[in-house]
């Protein structure tokens, strides 16, 4: 599903970010559909807060919480985003065609994020049931305390993957620099090459299951014991 | 004896009663019976202690203030005739729809998961009868707490549990929490025990894990960072609730001043003495000022960027009575804020439960121990038979009451200065008992004219 022509087209080389917003809100009770916005120049908190089946494309890039707290929507950046992309994410669907800065789908609930190209330090931080698929590579500390939910990375992975993570699901294709606190790397079962070609297939990534690793939870820091204090 | 019953008496170190005093021994003052047997505790646990309630450490605090009451150069008002009104109006920087509260005492965040959804309820209920408002905690909006809140501070804090936008539109505020004062710097706590099924729902954790919640935010750092965040809480709910910004009272004057240039309707700071549900001890006791100390700091921080009364300036800290109230407005405070006093208010110590506190190693009126969800009177609990003894109506009627009363001993107090709104006290209206009193409060010894590091 992409915008067509019938688009309504918001420039943000006229319109405030403000008259974006308020539009787009108001547009949860009845109106277009389908939005184009212009101009966007790194803009921050752009389509933020949306509760509606709403189709947005950002043409060009993005700033900080770009599609944050999105809910039903679908928002495609045709470029680059800043920190906090769908932080908090409920439901839906966020593309990004370029990388990512920081905190990728921070404390996420729901819905998918994939990112085209890569994406920075703590992609997935405290991530509490979102999906997350990045076809590029991920900075360090991905998935940091990490809830519930899947990251999937189909490049490499920095330092302190997953570290203090309790039930997120990690894959990983290329090299992991490294692993965080109580991260381990898992068996892959039945199951999990499952729902890992399933999400590649949603993110239109083309890998191959086979290829990949998965990470998660040793949960050996879930009750605080003194013998371990010296792995935080 | 035999070595078994030696090892086990070393294994007890730590547990035994502590001694009695006769004439002739004499007890240290630094290795007191507490230190002694903190020690002990410590060498048989390895671990610092976790605990709830607050500082229990003597710090400069509003007793060691005074009003002056009117006389012959003022005239006071009638205590039971003239007016003095309470009304406060919270966001009136930015917000479309500014929150009046009837009363300058709200209450505090406290989350359920440290409390029951009972108590949650009765804070609502309290808060509401008085009109005032009441604020979530790190665990997410409870249902029961919004139905029974006629006025909802929705809390961001860095663990995100349960963060939710429809909840953020639900609310009539919205506070970000940078720290609270019990613990500036330290992330929240909820220890397995109360990890009930509903609680670890609501933050998506597996059940019964120990939940050391983050101490900063996973998506912004630094006072850059929190303006693009607020922005973005804005733009979320169209710019119409207030935007809160909690501090611990640590670098008061810069956190105000960088809070203020962040966009914040109303700076929340919460000093030493503040309370907590799980903390480590060391934290609770010697990290951050009192409040005493804080809230001309923050003062002089919003005059000097013309912004005292514009952005306002809600304090919290040890705060039980109308006289502490009145003395944090008096110091230039727009509204206070209670949680210990609440929880005590709602039956939390009460001597009726004696029995139950000796039945768990503690007694009425030292119970700190919230972390544990053991709590006889069912507040600081996730037990369900335990909520059950907690009546949530009958607690919101206390609450009220105890609310009620403040107010009134509050407005004894402005009247007597002949002041017709309780923000008319100013202090000017204070002396101080202490010279650490004067020096913090930036007020004059009593008797005297000499502020302390003024001249």
């Amino acid at each position: 599903m992409s915008a067509t022509a019938a688009a309504e087209t918001v420039d943000l080389a006229s319109a405030s970010v403000r008259e974006l917003n308020q539009r787009l809100h108001d547009a949860a009770g009845g109106g277009p559909a389908a939005w184009r916005v212009e101009n966007p120049s790194g803009a921050h908190a752009l389509a933020a807060g949306l509760d509606a089946e709403l189709d947005v494309e950002i043409d060009g890039h993005a700033g900080y919480y770009c599609a944050g707290m999105n809910k039903h929507a679908t928002v495609r950046v045709a470029g680059n985003v800043g920190v906090g992309v769908a932080e908090n994410m409920m439901s839906g669907l966020v593309v990004v065609e370029g990388s990512a800065s920081q905190a990728a789908g921070a404390t996420g609930r729901g819905g998918l994020l994939v990112i085209k190209g890569s994406a920075s330090a703590r992609c997935g931080i405290s991530m509490k049931g979102i999906d997350i698929v990045v076809h590029g590579s991920i900075g360090h500390a991905g998935a940091f305390m990490g809830q519930k939910g899947r990251l999937v990375v189909c490049g490499d992975a920095g330092p302190d993957l997953g570290d203090s993570i309790y039930e997120a699901r990690l894959y990983v294709r290329g090299e992991v620099a490294g692993l965080g606190a109580d991260c381990i790397e898992k068996e892959m079962r039945d199951e999990h090459t499952a729902e890992l070609r399933e999400l590649l297939e949603l993110a239109g990534a083309d890998a191959d299951p086979a290829d990949f690793r998965r990470y998660g939870s040793a949960r050996e820091l879930y009750t605080f014991d003194v013998d371990n204090a010296g792995s935080y | 004896m035999t070595e078994f019953d030696v090892a086990s008496k070393q294994e007890g170190f730590g547990t035994e009663a502590t001694g009695r005093w006769r004439p002739g021994l004499r007890e240290s003052h630094l290795f007191d019976r507490n230190a002694i047997h903190e020690i002990h505790r410590m060498a048989r646990e390895g671990i610092y202690d976790i605990r709830g309630f607050g500082a229990k450490r003597k710090v400069p605090h509003f007793d060691d203030l005074l009003f002056l009451g009117a006389s012959v150069s003022r005239y006071p008002l009638e205590g039971y005739r003239e007016k003095c009104a309470t009304d406060v109006t919270l966001g009136t920087r930015f917000a479309k729809e500014p929150i009046t509260i009837d009363i300058p005492i709200t209450i505090a965040g406290m989350s359920f998961g440290a409390l029951s959804a009972p108590a949650k309820e009765a804070l609502g209920r309290g808060a509401s009868a008085m009109g005032t408002s009441t604020t979530t905690g790190d665990g997410g909006m409870l249902p029961e707490e919004r139905d029974h809140s006629t006025k909802l501070v929705y809390q961001i804090l860095p663990s995100r549990y349960g963060m939710n936008p429809d909840d953020l539109r639900r609310a009539d505020a919205i506070e970000v929490v940078v720290g609270q004062g019990a613990k500036p710097g330290g992330g929240g706590m909820l220890l397995g025990q109360k990890i009930s099924d509903r609680v670890a729902e609501m933050r998506d954790l597996p059940k019964g894990v120990d939940q050391r919640s983050a101490c900063r935010h996973p998506d912004w750092t630094g006072p850059d960072d929190l303006e693009i965040k607020i922005g973005e809480l804005r733009e979320i709910t169209d710019w119409r609730v207030p935007i809160y910004v909690k501090v611990g009272a640590t670098r008061t004057y810069f956190d105000v001043a960088l809070a203020v240039k962040a966009g914040a309707d109303v700076i929340v700071l919460d000093g030493m003495e503040g309370g907590t549900a799980a903390s480590q001890e060391v934290f609770i006791e010697h990290v951050g000022i009192p409040i005493l100390a804080a809230i001309p700091e923050a003062v002089r921080s919003l005059q000097e960027l013309g912004m005292h009364r514009e952005v306002q300036l809600i304090v919290s800290g040890g705060i039980r009575n109308g006289a502490d109230a009145a003395k944090a407005l008096a110091l230039g405070a727009d509204a206070v804020s209670i949680g210990v006093g609440a929880v005590v208010a709602l039956g939390d110590n009460s001597h009726h439960f004696e029995d139950d506190y000796e039945a768990i190693g503690t007694s009425a009126g030292f119970y700190d121990d919230w972390h544990e969800g053991r709590d006889p009177v069912g507040i600081s609990t996730q037990d369900e038979e335990l909520a059950k003894r907690f009546d949530p109506e009958l607690g919101g009627r206390r609450l009220a009451n105890y609310l009620r009363a403040m107010v009134l001993e509050t407005q004894t107090l402005a009247r007597a200065c002949g002041k017709s709104h309780v923000h008319n006290l100013e202090p000017e209206d204070l002396v101080a008992l202490t010279f650490e009193a004067a020096a913090m409060a930036k007020v004059p010894v009593a008797g005297t004219s000499w502020i302390p590091g003024q001249d």
